[in-house]
């Protein structure tokens, strides 16, 4: 027994069973909050409905199958389009992370293109593709491509070069060292890239159905608007609220699982 | 507060000092003693840009033999031992190896422990196999090492809740795990503390007995040269300015008088050397 363990525990204190659920309760006061003042008559419904309302248009909206469907079109739209841009953005960052050749050929030209803001381009898309799915995959994948490269290729450039000679000396092949030092090595980068990526997914594709789209969570909400819907607006936004919550939850899940080495993920 | 720390700072000192018996009593009966491999450098001559490092470094080193470099910094003395590693081209003259050897014979230990922090204890010693790693004892001897080491029973930790004298003897487990014939220190203890550097020295000088390597160390402190070496190489503005023979009987004992006084005319050298370098 040290005298450590004998000191009263000021700082660790814990609720173990309640720390999943710490996290909701400013979100579910705001919701009570809101409730309250919409009852009390302090917020005209025509600004803002009551949180039972939107809960309300919401359920009309599930058993009328139309919010499965447009919830399902955007997902879909972000995953496949996520996919796309991120496994391109990944093979060149891992291209020109490995290969000086590659990067000299590339990378300027990619830096550029990156300065231009890929929401610009939506005019230019619609003209090229129309409004059909190809316009909002291609805007996805192209706004999820930068986040993903850059550090992707951060993470590469940034692998502890004394690791790398030690790899060397104790005969590993360039294969070997790729799986064992390098990747490892820049995955906490990639990942970093991964949730600024999610996040801009989300972003583009909103902007991209509110815009030019026949379904989709954002076609919903603009529709709602032609109709003075304003409960399944404020549905919409906070459904994007809870699939950015979503997203970004299982980015952290997956690092954790992959990150167990890192001393920022060990349990104390 | 200030109390506890002290508690545990001492608990940690007299774990460490003990980490030699523990080795001992874990460690299974030795292999048949491995042959050293002498090495023959004439005419050694390495420059960076301009500037000259190494300037015709002659010097026969014969099998199994403790050799320690010590010079002051900028001296060239880790140059020559990454230049003896095969770390950075020579620019003139041989290093040549007695027998016919392989790159896996000759390893080298730094002062950072270089440990992958993605991977576990064990498996950073897998790591030192070389291409014996898909070999079916690989495991085996992994942990053959690890408890040579004194360091069995972290087996399956991450390297990131190791202390810096434990990761240092992991990587110390990890060079010793592909029995090399020659083994480079590179300041291997500089970054530890005193007491832990005293357990190491203790260890490295076991573990050399045991396996009968070469090994050719490379340090700034003079006194753990003369507690190590059966030789002491003095560096000098890119040569061996003093080649000195320790006949003195092992297991050594810290602190007696013929130690300081070696230690105190090596010393004396190197300082001798730096004053005409200042002025």
């Amino acid at each position: 027994m040290s005298l450590i363990d004998s000191l009263p525990r000021v700082r660790t204190l814990r609720l173990p069973k309640a720390d999943g659920l710490m996290q909701w309760i400013v979100p579910l006061a705001i919701l009570a909050l809101w409730q309250a003042a919409c009852s009390a008559g302090l917020v005209p419904a025509r600004v803002l409905p009551a949180p039972s309302d939107v809960a309300l248009a919401g359920w009309k909206l599930a058993r009328s199958g139309e919010l499965f469907i447009n919830m399902w079109v955007s997902f879909w739209r972000a995953g496949i389009g996520f996919l796309i841009g991120g496994s391109i953005g990944f093979a060149f960052g891992l291209a020109n992370g490995l290969s000086e050749l590659s990067n000299k050929l590339s990378d300027t030209t990619l830096q550029m293109v990156r300065n231009v803001p890929h929401l610009a381009l939506i005019p230019l898309v619609i003209l090229w593709f129309g409004i059909d799915e190809t316009a909002k995959l291609f805007l996805v994948a192209l706004g999820v491509f930068f986040p993903v490269y850059i550090n992707t290729l951060h993470g590469i450039r940034t692998v502890d070069p004394q690791l790398i000679e030690m790899g060397r000396i104790y005969g590993m092949s360039d294969r070997e060292l790729f799986s064992r030092v390098i990747f490892p090595g820049a995955l906490p980068s990639i990942f970093v890239g991964l949730r600024f990526a999610l996040g801009i997914m989300w972003l583009t594709l909103i902007v991209a159905e509110t815009i030019a789209a026949s379904s989709g969570l954002g076609y919903m909400a603009m529709q709602a608007r032609e109709f003075m819907q304003i409960d399944v607006v404020v549905l919409s936004i906070l459904i994007y609220a809870l699939l950015g919550k979503l997203a970004d939850s299982f980015s952290r899940l997956l690092e954790r699982l992959t990150l167990a080495w890192h001393p920022a993920f060990q349990k104390h | 507060m200030q109390e506890a720390l002290h508690f545990r700072a001492d608990a940690e000192a007299l774990e460490s000092v003990h980490f030699v018996e523990q080795a001992r009593a874990l460690r299974r009966q030795p292999d048949a003693p491995h042959r050293g491999l002498g090495l023959t450098i004439r005419g050694l001559k390495k420059s960076f840009g301009d500037h000259e490092v190494l300037r015709g470094i002659d010097l026969h080193i014969p099998a199994g033999q403790f050799v320690a470099v010590v010079g002051r910094s900028g001296c060239g003395k880790s140059t020559l031992l990454r230049l003896i590693a095969g770390l950075e081209k020579i620019d003139g003259g041989t290093i040549s190896f007695g027998e016919a050897a392989k790159p896996d014979d000759i390893r080298v230990m730094f002062q950072e422990p270089r440990l992958l922090p993605w991977a576990r204890v064990l498996d950073n010693v897998e790591v030192g196999l070389g291409r014996a790693r898909k070999s079916a004892d690989a495991r085996a001897r992994a942990e053959e090492a690890l408890a040579e080491v004194g360091l069995a029973e972290k087996r399956s930790q991450w390297p990131s809740v190791l202390s810096g004298g434990q990761k240092q003897r992991v990587a110390l487990a990890r060079a010793l795990v592909g029995h090399p014939k020659v083994l480079a220190f590179d300041e291997p203890l500089g970054a530890l503390d005193a007491l832990t550097r005293i357990s190491m020295q203790r260890l490295l000088e076991r573990v050399w007995r045991d396996q009968g390597f070469t090994a050719i160390l490379v340090t700034h402190d003079v006194s753990e040269t003369v507690a190590l070496a059966d030789r002491v190489l003095v560096i000098e503005n890119g040569e061996i300015a003093h080649d000195i023979d320790v006949t003195l009987h092992r297991p050594r004992q810290r602190g007696s008088v013929e130690l300081a006084r070696l230690e105190g005319a090596i010393l004396r050298e190197l300082l001798k050397g730096g004053e005409e370098l200042a002025i």
